[in-house]
């Protein structure tokens, strides 16, 4: 791949991800983080602009004898976002796929774990149009029991 | 060739010409996700290019922040120890981008502990504390002056007071992320997590070591040091970060020797509250020896922290 080809791409992505990710800390608190109830959020910033198709991970410990919340929210303009959670050898432990409240995961370990959590917006290949891209937003609540 | 050069090189002059225009028109009458085609039409070429940008897959490693970790301390019934604190007397001596960093981490991780043990005293000053390394790094808006009434009023509500402390958190850590100073945001991540295994290991009573769940607490930490270790390693161009990730190397080969095991975990769904429980087993292996030296080395990086 030419560098020089990139250019143009990489210019007009960037334009429109400036205002974006600002705009998305309003979004992560205004939308996203009431959708802990009453878990007491870590404090922890996960948010960013992903595009139909893309895909994020994000790896975390979560501790033995605590109650969590997990939020994971798009924009409205964005399908549903899809996430799946894998344990550290790679076995699927959850999928919203079918879940009644998609946008939250209600969990606790009976020991200590590293999680994976794969986020993706589906896309739509058969739509004639470019992929709409929007925020996505990932947060953790937690309570001791 | 060379045509193609020319031709890219022009259509980015546009491009960034139009910039201002595309970041900035927020009053325009046409949402910029609507004029996007009109204003480039894009050839499938710059498409493709398009694709191969968004495949770029995004990865969070995500640590305990410094409120969980405090979290963990309380939730394994640890005492409370103010001498143990970084005082806030120190926070005149932090003035490079590093040391205000790490001791943003450190002080709302000190707070966070005052916090859950009702410290009502030190409260705000852990908090005004806080708030100056935030505004030394230019996160004017981290700790605002309505936060600190809140708290001054609920000074007596735990819940109030995590909230608080989450939220200011969460705007340092937004505000970094947004600006692309993820290395900073890391090195703050980095001062609250050693802060938290620095006042756990300093609460163990090595007299009782055995089944001690402050331990295990400081066991478990063995699952993020990979995390933190990795998301370092992405900052390393940093001069800062390059020293702080030779240190946290170092610690990771004394937790390197303590073997932790699990079983896979099984899932289990309580209907009644629509929790899933992740059932495994670990069983984990630490000498008092390996315990002391892991002490030791936490010690000796705290204390480089808040020279």
């Amino acid at each position: 791949m030419k560098i020089y080809r990139l250019l143009p791409a990489l210019l007009l992505f960037t334009a429109f991800s400036i205002n974006a990710e600002a705009q998305c800390k309003g979004f992560a608190k205004r939308v996203c983080l009431p959708l802990l109830g009453n878990y007491t959020h870590d404090g922890n910033y996960h948010a960013a602009i992903l595009v139909e198709g893309e895909e994020a991970e994000l790896y975390k410990t979560f501790y033995a004898n605590m109650d969590y919340r997990l939020a994971i929210l798009g924009e409205e303009r964005l399908p549903g976002v899809r996430f799946r959670v894998y344990d550290s050898s790679r076995n699927l432990i959850y999928s919203n796929e079918d879940a009644e409240e998609p946008s939250v995961w209600d969990f606790r370990l009976e020991a200590s774990q590293q999680l994976m959590i794969v986020v993706e917006v589906p896309r739509d290949s058969s739509a004639d149009r470019l992929p709409t891209s929007g925020c996505v937003s990932i947060m953790f609540g937690f309570r001791v029991r | 060739m060379t045509r193609s050069i020319i031709r890219y090189t022009a259509l980015s002059a546009v491009l960034l010409l139009l910039l201002p225009v595309v970041t900035g028109c927020r009053s325009c009458g046409t949402k910029p996700e609507e004029r996007e085609p009109d204003m480039f039409e894009l050839r499938e070429a710059d498409k493709r290019v398009l694709d191969e940008i968004r495949q770029a897959e995004r990865i969070f490693r995500s640590m305990p922040s410094p409120l969980e970790s405090a979290m963990l301390i309380r939730q394994a019934e640890a005492r409370f120890d103010r001498s143990i604190l970084n005082p806030v007397e120190n926070a005149s001596n932090y003035t490079t981008t590093r040391s205000m960093a790490l001791n943003l981490g450190i002080y709302t991780c000190n707070l966070s502990y005052a916090g859950l043990y009702d410290q009502t005293r030190i409260i705000i000053d852990y908090m005004e504390a806080a708030k100056r390394m935030a505004e030394g790094l230019g996160i004017m808006d981290a700790v605002s002056e309505e936060a600190v009434q809140r708290l001054e009023e609920n000074i007596n509500n735990k819940e109030i007071i995590m909230d608080v402390v989450a939220e200011t958190f969460m705007n340092s850590s937004s505000y970094l992320e947004d600006n692309e100073q993820t290395a900073i945001a890391a090195l703050v991540l980095t001062g609250g997590w050693i802060e938290g295994l620095y006042i756990a290991t300093q609460l163990v009573d090595m007299s009782e070591f055995e089944d001690n769940m402050l331990v295990s607490t400081i066991i478990d930490q063995k699952l993020s040091i990979g995390i933190l270790a990795e998301l370092l390693d992405e900052n390393r161009d940093m001069a800062a970060i390059e020293e702080v990730a030779g240190q946290i190397d170092a610690l990771k080969a004394i937790f390197d020797k303590i073997t932790l095991t699990s079983t896979p975990i099984s899932t289990e769904v309580d209907r009644e509250s629509n929790v899933t429980i992740l059932r495994s087993e670990v069983q984990a292996d630490i000498t008092p020896e390996i315990f002391i030296e892991l002490r030791e080395a936490v010690a000796d990086i705290r204390n480089s922290f808040i020279k």
